[in-house]
């Protein structure tokens, strides 16, 4: 990793392992790399460059000196460098901005508190640093979750199970379900139940403004080994190889449903419009999606999904006659 | 990565920081080992390396001793440069942990470790980070870094913009103050020069580069300026006006039951939902998507636009 690393990245980290030592008196060789993310061998040259720095006039002479014989690092001398240097902009922003999106997930009193205090102590350390924070904003969509979401976290503390009443648009339908909930994700501003689903056997991620009710019960919850957590950085809604392949065409006017679903290409045709491929379990919902676009689109394929829709709505037409 | 340079750096830092006085260009190279010999060499290094300092955030200061010294000097006040003292509880220690979890797939993921890094070395513990809760944020447009860059500096951008429903993207000019995410959308508001007018744009429909078109500093934000609130009220919606009276087959439609007054059973196997909506376009988009479960009996014009859909998709 090294090689990707920049003389000024290097550079603070320099700067920042002297106060790192210095603030803990003692510290482990071992301890240290792992916090720094380096390996020993880097953190070694690292603070052997430190050691190393001289300064020629009007005197010469080494303003640090330290040790790490023994696997523990020590500083005797830190000179100017013994306090981290103060938080950059762009570094008090990513944590401002980050904290306050935080605080506006309903529940949690204990981490309430920890993030008003956490907040005004860092606002306070940034100074000026912290003001570019206030250009930034995220806003948390909890439009109707507010409540779920407090119950889901007691439910997480308590390790219990819940029973939902979930609502799923793509077929206009309410399910029950107990869920054994593992965590709260807040992706992009919106609140969801990963849990294992007891019905389905399977991991499953709730949207919270689709939950109709929710109890939490008084079973203790007991995710199989076999639930395991969903990587919520490869993205939440990953299609699989067996998914269905439906190719869509898109007027200027339903070009949106391209910002909206994710898809697998896009390719640009005549007169502003698109061509979409995505890939679903379940095609439902595309149907319901044609028939909300009329004109402004045209599901190519599957043919078996094409007259489905034809079907549609030709049976919702018949309702007009 | 120079390995020269960063010790070049680290003495530069470390020169300045123990200085009270201003040191010329002069007496920092007859103090800092590893500026070159020749004289253009070192002035062109030695911009570049005050450039680097300060883009890490050294503060770093210019000044005279005396006034009637010729040359400018340098140096960093411990004060200026310093951390405050910052004592972090356990618990706040967690929630920070946290925090800096947001960004890891996105923009500010490197300026979110920074900022850890920086704390930890004040003292803060290595806490143990909660579980049960995981925050992320992404910024898969190509425009947010630069529009951050903007917003932080205060610096104006032309960028082109595809408006909805539009297939040609349009030029424009625009004084930022703001992004900000909302429903997982990210948007920037400002002062858009071409219109003379505030406006709101989406992220995703920048198409193309965001480019610097004026100085640092040269945008002046409103006092009182809320960028949630602009991105809020561009993105709001009317209110419900409109009463829509619809058929809705048993057990069907639960979204719109959700919402309306039902009267169960008027006749075998459907029901009657009486509903209040916004817009007739927009609603008849949603009655669309129950296909054959929904059928719009009043207001006419609602009618129309969902019979015009099905058409559509027959056409």
């Amino acid at each position: 990793m090294s090689a990707l690393v920049t003389s000024t990245e290097r550079l603070q980290r320099l700067l920042a392992l002297v106060p790192y030592v210095v603030s803990r008196k003692v510290v482990g060789l071992a301890d240290t790399a792992t916090a720094f993310g380096v390996s020993q061998r880097e953190l070694v040259d690292d603070l052997n460059m430190l050691w190393c720095v001289e300064l020629r006039s009007p005197d010469p002479y080494c303003p640090i000196d330290l040790s790490y014989e023994g696997g523990e690092i020590m500083v005797s001398q830190a000179e100017s460098i013994g306090r981290p240097l103060r938080l950059a902009v762009d570094e008090a922003s990513a944590l401002l901005v980050a904290l306050r999106m935080l605080a506006e997930v309903p529940g949690g009193n204990q981490d309430r508190s920890a993030l008003t205090r956490l907040i005004a102590k860092l606002e306070a350390a940034a100074g000026e640093a912290a003001s570019a924070s206030a250009q930034v904003a995220v806003q948390v969509e909890i439009n109707n979750g507010q409540g779920f979401a407090d119950q889901i976290r007691l439910a997480l503390d308590s390790g219990r199970r819940v029973h939902l009443r979930y609502y799923v648009p793509g077929r206009d339908e309410t399910t029950e379900r107990d869920v054994d909930p593992m965590r709260l994700l807040l992706v992009e501003g919106r609140p969801y139940l990963e849990g294992w689903c007891l019905r389905a056997e399977g991991m499953r991620l709730f949207r919270l403004d689709r939950v109709l009710a929710l109890d939490v019960l008084d079973i203790q919850a007991a995710p199989p080994p076999e639930a395991e957590h969903v990587d919520v950085d490869s993205g939440l809604f990953r299609p699989s190889e067996a998914d269905v392949r439906v190719e869509l065409e898109l007027s200027p006017e339903g070009r949106w449903v391209a910002e909206y679903y994710p898809y697998e290409s896009l390719a640009e045709l005549t007169d502003g419009w698109v061509r979409v491929v995505l890939r679903t379990p379940d095609t439902g919902w595309v149907r319901r999606l044609a028939l909300r676009l009329g004109e402004d689109g045209r599901v190519v394929a599957p043919s078996t999904l094409v007259d489905e829709i034809r079907t549609a709505a030709a049976a919702a037409l018949d309702n007009y006659r | 990565m120079s390995k020269r340079k960063t010790e070049r750096l680290l003495g530069l830092v470390v020169c300045l920081l123990s200085t009270r006085r201003y040191l010329t260009a002069g007496q920092i190279r007859d103090a800092v080992p590893g500026y070159p010999e020749s004289e253009d060499v070192f002035k062109r290094m030695f911009e570049r390396d005050k450039e680097d300092l300060r883009d890490l955030g050294v503060p770093l200061e210019t000044g005279l001793n005396h006034p009637f010294d010729e040359e400018a000097g340098y140096r960093i006040r411990q004060q200026a440069y310093e951390l405050p003292e910052l004592h972090l509880e356990a618990d706040e220690a967690a929630v920070l942990g946290l925090a800096a979890r947001v960004w890891r797939r996105a923009e500010l993921a490197g300026a979110a470790n920074g900022a850890l890094l920086k704390l930890r070395a004040a003292g803060m513990d290595n806490a143990a980070i909660q579980q049960d809760i995981e925050p992320r944020l992404s910024t898969p447009e190509p425009a947010f870094g630069p529009l951050w860059e903007a917003v932080r500096d205060r610096r104006p951008v032309r960028f082109a913009h595809r408006a909805a429903g539009r297939s040609e993207p349009q030029s424009r000019e625009l004084e930022p103050w703001g992004v900000v995410n909302r429903k997982g959308r990210w948007y920037v508001a400002g002062w858009d020069r071409g219109r003379q007018a505030t406006r709101v744009f989406r992220l995703d429909r920048i198409a193309g580069p965001v480019k610097f078109c004026g100085l640092p500093g040269s945008v002046i934000v409103p006092a009182g300026t809320d960028v949630r609130e602009l991105v809020r009220d561009w993105d709001s919606v009317p209110a419900r006006e409109h009463t829509a009276v619809l058929r809705v087959r048993t057990g069907a439609g639960v979204g719109l039951r959700r919402h309306g007054d039902v009267v169960p059973d008027v006749e075998p196997g459907w029901d009657e939902v009486t509903t209040r909506y916004r817009e007739v376009s927009w609603f008849a988009d949603y009655a669309a998507w129950f296909g054959p479960d929904v059928v719009v009996l009043d207001p006419p014009d609602l009618r129309e636009a969902v019979i015009a859909r099905l058409k559509g998709v027959l056409a």
